[in-house]
């Protein structure tokens, strides 16, 4: 019996070692140490063994349970390893192909920009005021100290659409109303951004349509030096910490003293196609309020003044993204919008 | 306005500046100098020729030999194409060797067989374009009037070596339209003195109001009319300096006492014109009002209908010149001219701007007078025309002007403290200095304690108001000279409004979907002008459109984000993801304000997913862009509130189309481009969809609050339900939410199916409906009742079975 038992061990664990895969280990199992195996057999059959032999054929049959358990489990390892091996192998993939994309859109171009302002400043402590595109000459004109037959009306053409309506051609309308609300009473800090509209035939340079952002401070005692100020802040947020800017003196009716902006070249003064030699490139038009605009717009100029400015979002972007023909900002060619998706 | 340096150096003496350096200080002191033209640098070896001879040329018949004296001991011989050329001329020649503008370098070159050494000249050979040429040499070679010496250099006796500064004039500095003003400023920036011409006509023979009478009927009009009488001119060119000047000035020349009146007009920005004393036949001059329908013919031939907004000069019985803006032919100086009558007259701007808007004339004479002449000038100006008039047309000015009405206006006082100039400027100026920079514009002032009181001359009609004396001492001061500063004060808190914000997160989430923001234009043609609005009415119009495709007010936005589709599909980009937020106006009756609103649109077509080499495509779809707006709604915190109901609008598939409601309120709508539009443009299928923006992001009001997440697990139950094809998803659900109660938390559509194993009519759509229960575990029975509830209901309501 003893032998049977250690031939039946030999056996198993031989046909363990043999198993091909997991069903042929699981088949040596059964067939060894199932409930109708030999060992069981073995065990069933202790009954007829005398009291002495019982614990020691006991022990026995435990020692070669034990031994065939073992080869099975490690056996069972070994499969299993070689069993996910194999599946990785298997599953091994080119991770040099194209993924799977994600479909990437991108804000305009001129939103980037306007949005780029409006963040800038709503950190120097502006709100953005929004107003009507189609507007009442009163508040595009009048109230700006340009009266009907006014001469600087000539410098803007613009669409009618009645006597008294007209597309915007500036958002300076909307300082006017900004400032009638606020009935007199400063601080007023607000940027304008939006459409605006001149009677101008589209070409590399010029678009009937196209956007502006203007800022306003009124308050007791705005002086010239703080709109420089302020403005050298902007041209080094927007264009670098290494830009400078310089006042050239202008006119527009609704500031007095007017100044035209230039802020330094990126050449660096060296002189380039861009700034045409002359290493400053013209940027804004601005000036101290016109005492005559408070006053239309309910504020008494002898307290108050303030600075106005005014700026395209289309030459900013022009400059800023080297575009050469403002009427791609129109024609929404994907080839152009696309290459705004990437961020900054 | 072109300055000439030279003519300029006349008044102030610019010797030691620099064109471009003057250039850059005028610039930097209010006026900008758009460049600086130096025509003789361009060119080089132009030498005063004298043609000895000129014979034809033997073997051409256009061509002339002509031996050509060029200071030197033996002539050269140059073959010349010019009509006009002939022996005894004093001529330009470009000897070989010589550039010419655009570096035309001339050779030696044998023409026809006959050697050519260099080349004759015209004014426009010479850079001048020929539009200021005198008309004799348009289209042919100068001649030198006056004594020039063969050898001597062309272009200095031409006034080529001049520079020339274009001005750019910003509308309140109508000053620096005279070379006088031009001075004034250049020595303000200097600080230097200003030479003036003081005219002083040798006068003889009777009065002049012996040979005119003058009478003005609209004085409000033209306050002051000056003439005087030049007897026994004799019409002949202008000299040779003179004409350079003005060609250089951009004004042609065309014979003495024109050139004069032009050349007085140039100097003290005070128009002139010069009648034939004799063909006003009356001896009288009246300014009135035109007629309405009056019929002049002005001296440019044409035939122009007037109207009682314009003046007229006539002489008491007919028009002899529209006032400030073009003589009349019947009064104009010609050839045959004796007698001269210089009229110099002060003009009403609004008169003058009538006439030349009307008639499409606008002259160097109506510019002036539109913006406003300086009223010191007039009677100067007719003196100095007069005193030239002698001089270089060989007339004798009869004694005295001939003046009616008057107009000399008081010179403005303004004040300022110097506390306020300081303050505005952001600058700490002492009195001395802001007192040197008026005495440089030669302003007299007057100082009391704080303030200085500012006496602006007339010929700075723009000053008039404290600021304007800001303006004046910060320019020549410098900017650059004020300080940095930020405001002070009262600190805001800057940022956007909700609503602002809120549109921000709607682009960015739409950005985030794969779609590329458009802008489009406002204006378009009638045509498109109501198309897939939401709203149709009557489009609002512009007066004067420029052209028929930008004539009226847009109602949508989706027309032009349709064309961008097709733009970009007609050129390999198929697969097109716009959307746009922009403003609509709808008409609220004449004259009333459109209203505006903000909306949201956007189109899609072509292939919406894919992935090439996994055999990936997806194509956009209706519920691609359906999926679009519910993630919208969703960040907005709205999903709620909106709803989708079939809908069939103009433009739109009609069985492809949504009206999108929001708290059961039309807010938009979503849907296929209808095929035969979408052909109409190239287009393949193309989804769309239109949103009032501004009403979504108005109620978009989201106050976050955390709601627990349930501790206990949930039961999903699946059903597949049999309906009739016309029953919508949107009922079934509504069923389900009624009859589910609190605890069916989730439900959503997982399968559609209409086909072959159907009874025909009939559809099957199978739902996934998860309960829970926040407070406790959920058992069998629990779900079961309420999920019974739920088969009941959809039976009852819509005749729904559950699928075998």
């Amino acid at each position: 019996m003893e032998e049977q038992l250690k031939q039946l061990q030999d056996e198993a664990v031989m046909k363990a070692a043999a198993a091909q895969d997991l069903k042929e280990l699981n088949d040596v199992r059964v067939a060894y140490l199932g409930k109708k195996g030999p060992v069981t057999e073995v065990l069933k059959g202790m009954g007829r063994l005398s009291a002495e032999e019982r614990p020691k054929m006991g022990a026995l049959v435990n020692v070669v349970r034990e031994a065939i358990t073992k080869a099975i489990e490690t056996k069972q390892v070994s499969l299993e390893s070689e069993a996910i091996q194999k599946q990785l192998a298997e599953e091994s993939i080119d991770v040099t192909l194209p993924g799977r994309p994600v479909k990437l859109g991108g804000p305009h171009p001129l939103t980037r920009v306007t949005e780029e302002i409006e963040d800038l400043f709503i950190g120097m402590g502006y709100t953005v005021a929004e107003g009507p595109e189609v507007e009442q000459d009163y508040y595009n004109f009048e109230a700006l100290n340009l009266p009907k037959g006014h001469p600087a009306r000539d410098m803007q053409d613009t669409f009618y659409l009645t006597p008294e309506l007209l597309m915007r051609t500036h958002t300076s309308p909307v300082q006017v109303r900004t400032m009638l609300k606020h009935e007199g009473k400063g601080p007023v800090k607000i940027i304008c951004p939006g459409k605006v509209y001149r009677r101008d035939s589209d070409d590399a340079t010029h678009s009937h349509q196209f956007n502006q952002i203007e800022g306003l401070v009124v308050g007791e005692n705005i002086r010239m030096s703080d709109l420089k100020g302020t403005l050298d802040a902007f041209a080094k947020k927007m264009f670098g910490p290494d830009r400078e800017i310089r006042l050239r003196p202008s006119f527009f009716p609704f500031t007095e003293p007017s100044v035209e902006v230039d802020v330094s070249c990126m050449c660096g003064g060296k002189g380039c196609s861009i700034c045409k030699g002359t290493g400053w490139i013209e940027v804004l038009g601005a000036g101290m309020v016109h005492p005559n605009v408070l006053e239309m717009a309910g504020f008494d100029s002898t307290v108050y003044s303030g600075f106005a400015f005014g700026m395209g979002q289309e030459r900013i972007a022009m400059l800023k993204y080297g575009v050469d023909d403002i009427r791609h900002f129109y024609t929404n060619d994907l080839r152009f919008l696309q290459q705004f998706s990437v961020h900054e | 306005m072109f300055v000439s340096y030279k003519w300029l150096s006349q008044y102030v003496d610019i010797a030691d500046q620099t064109p471009e350096e003057l250039a850059e200080k005028i610039t930097r002191a209010g006026i900008e100098v758009e460049g600086v033209e130096m025509p003789a640098a361009q060119m080089k070896g132009i030498v005063v020729g004298y043609v000895k001879s000129r014979e034809q040329h033997p073997n051409a018949d256009k061509l002339s030999k002509c031996l050509v004296d060029v200071g030197e001991e033996e002539p050269v011989q140059i073959i010349c194409g010019a009509k006009n050329v002939d022996a005894g001329q004093y001529v330009a020649v470009a000897r070989t060797g010589a550039v010419l503008p655009g570096n035309f370098k001339i050779k030696r070159a044998k023409l026809r067989g006959e050697e050519s050494n260099g080349m004759i000249c015209s004014l426009s050979e010479l850079g001048i374009e020929s539009r200021l040429n005198p008309k004799e040499y348009a289209e042919g070679i100068f001649n030198f009037p006056n004594d020039v010496t063969p050898g001597e250099d062309a272009l200095a006796a031409l006034n080529r070596d001049d520079a020339i500064l274009e001005l750019s004039l910003t509308p309140n500095r109508s000053d620096a339209l005279s070379m006088m003003g031009v001075a004034y400023e250049v020595a303000a920036i200097l600080g230097r003195d200003v030479k003036l011409p003081e005219p002083n006509p040798n006068e003889a023979g009777e009065p002049a109001s012996e040979a005119i009478q003058i009478r003005i009927d609209a004085p409000e009009d033209n306050p002051l009319y000056i003439a005087r009488v030049v007897k026994n001119v004799k019409i002949g060119p202008s000299p040779l300096w003179m004409q350079t000047l003005l060609m250089n000035a951009g004004v042609r020349p065309h014979n003495n006492v024109v050139d004069i009146t032009n050349y007085v007009l140039m100097e003290y920005g005070q128009p002139l014109h010069a009648f034939d004393l004799d063909r006003i036949r009356t001896g009288e001059i009246v300014v009135r009002r035109a007629e309405e329908g009056e019929k002049f013919v002005t001296l440019d031939d044409a035939e122009r209908t007037l109207s009682a907004d314009q003046l007229v000069i006539t002489n008491g019985k007919e028009a002899v010149a529209l006032a400030g803006v073009m003589g009349g032919a019947n009064s104009e100086v010609n050839d045959h001219t004796v007698n001269v009558l210089i009229e110099s007259a002060y003009f009403d701007g609004q008169i003058v701007r009538n006439a030349s808007k009307a008639h499409g004339l606008r002259s160097e004479a109506s510019a002036r007078f539109e913006k406003g002449v300086d009223p010191s000038r007039v009677q100067a100006a007719c003196d100095r025309a007069a005193e030239l008039m002698a001089e270089y047309a060989g007339g004798t000015v009869l004694s005295g002007r001939v003046v009616a009405g008057e107009y000399a206006p008081e010179p403005k006082k303004v004040s300022i403290t110097l506390d306020r100039l300081n303050t505005r400027l952001g600058t700490e100026l002492q009195m001395g200095g802001v007192e040197d920079i008026f005495s440089r514009l030669k302003f007299e002032t007057e100082t009391k304690n704080d303030e200085i009181t500012v006496t602006v001359p007339t010929r700075r009609g723009d000053i008039t108001i404290p600021e304007d004396l800001t303006e004046e001492v910060a320019r020549l001061y410098g900017y650059d000279h004020i300080p940095l500063t930020l405001p002070e004060g009262e600190s805001l808190p800057g940022g956007l409004s909700p609503y602002q914000l809120g549109r921000r997160v709607v682009r960015r989430y739409l950005e985030g979907a794969g779609f590329n923001q458009a802008v489009t234009y406002s204006l378009t043609s009638e045509k498109r002008a109501a198309q897939f609005a939401l709203e149709v009415r009557e489009p609002v119009a512009l007066a004067m459109p420029m052209s028929e495709e930008r004539a009226y007010l847009r109602e949508s936005l989706l027309p032009h984000l349709v064309e961008a589709a097709a733009y970009n599909s007609a050129r390999q980009m198929g697969s097109v993801a716009l959307y746009e937020t922009g403003s609509i106006y709808l008409n609220e009756g004449k004259n009333v304000q459109p209203k505006e609103e903000e909306r949201l649109a956007g189109i899609i077509t072509g292939i919406w997913q894919e992935h090439l080499w996994q055999g990936e495509k997806k194509a956009a779809d209706f519920f691609t862009v359906k999926g679009v707006i519910e993630g919208a709604a969703a960040r907005l915190g709205l999903t709620d509130r909106l709803s989708f109901q079939k809908a069939t609008p103009e433009g739109f598939h009609p069985g492809r189309t949504a009206a999108v409601l929001f708290d059961e309120q039309p807010v938009g709508v979503i849907g296929q481009l209808h095929p035969s539009l979408a052909k109409e443009v190239d287009l393949k299928e193309a989804y769309l969809f239109e949103l009032k923006l501004d009403v979504l992001l108005n109620a978009a009001r989201v106050d976050l609050a955390y709601t627990p997440i349930p501790r206990f697990p949930s039961i999903s139950r699946d059903i597949a339900l049999v309906v009739d094809s016309t029953v919508e998803a949107a009922l079934l659900e509504t069923i389900i939410k009624e009859a589910g109660g609190s605890l069916l938390t989730n439900i959503h559509v997982f399968d559609v199916y209409e086909g072959d194993r159907m009874e025909a009519g009939k559809k099957s759509v199978a739902f996934a409906l998860t309960y829970v229960n926040p407070d406790k575990t959920l058992t069998d029975d629990e779900v079961t009742a309420v999920h019974e509830k739920v088969l009941a209901a959809l039976k009852e309501k819509a005749n729904a079975e559950l699928r075998a």
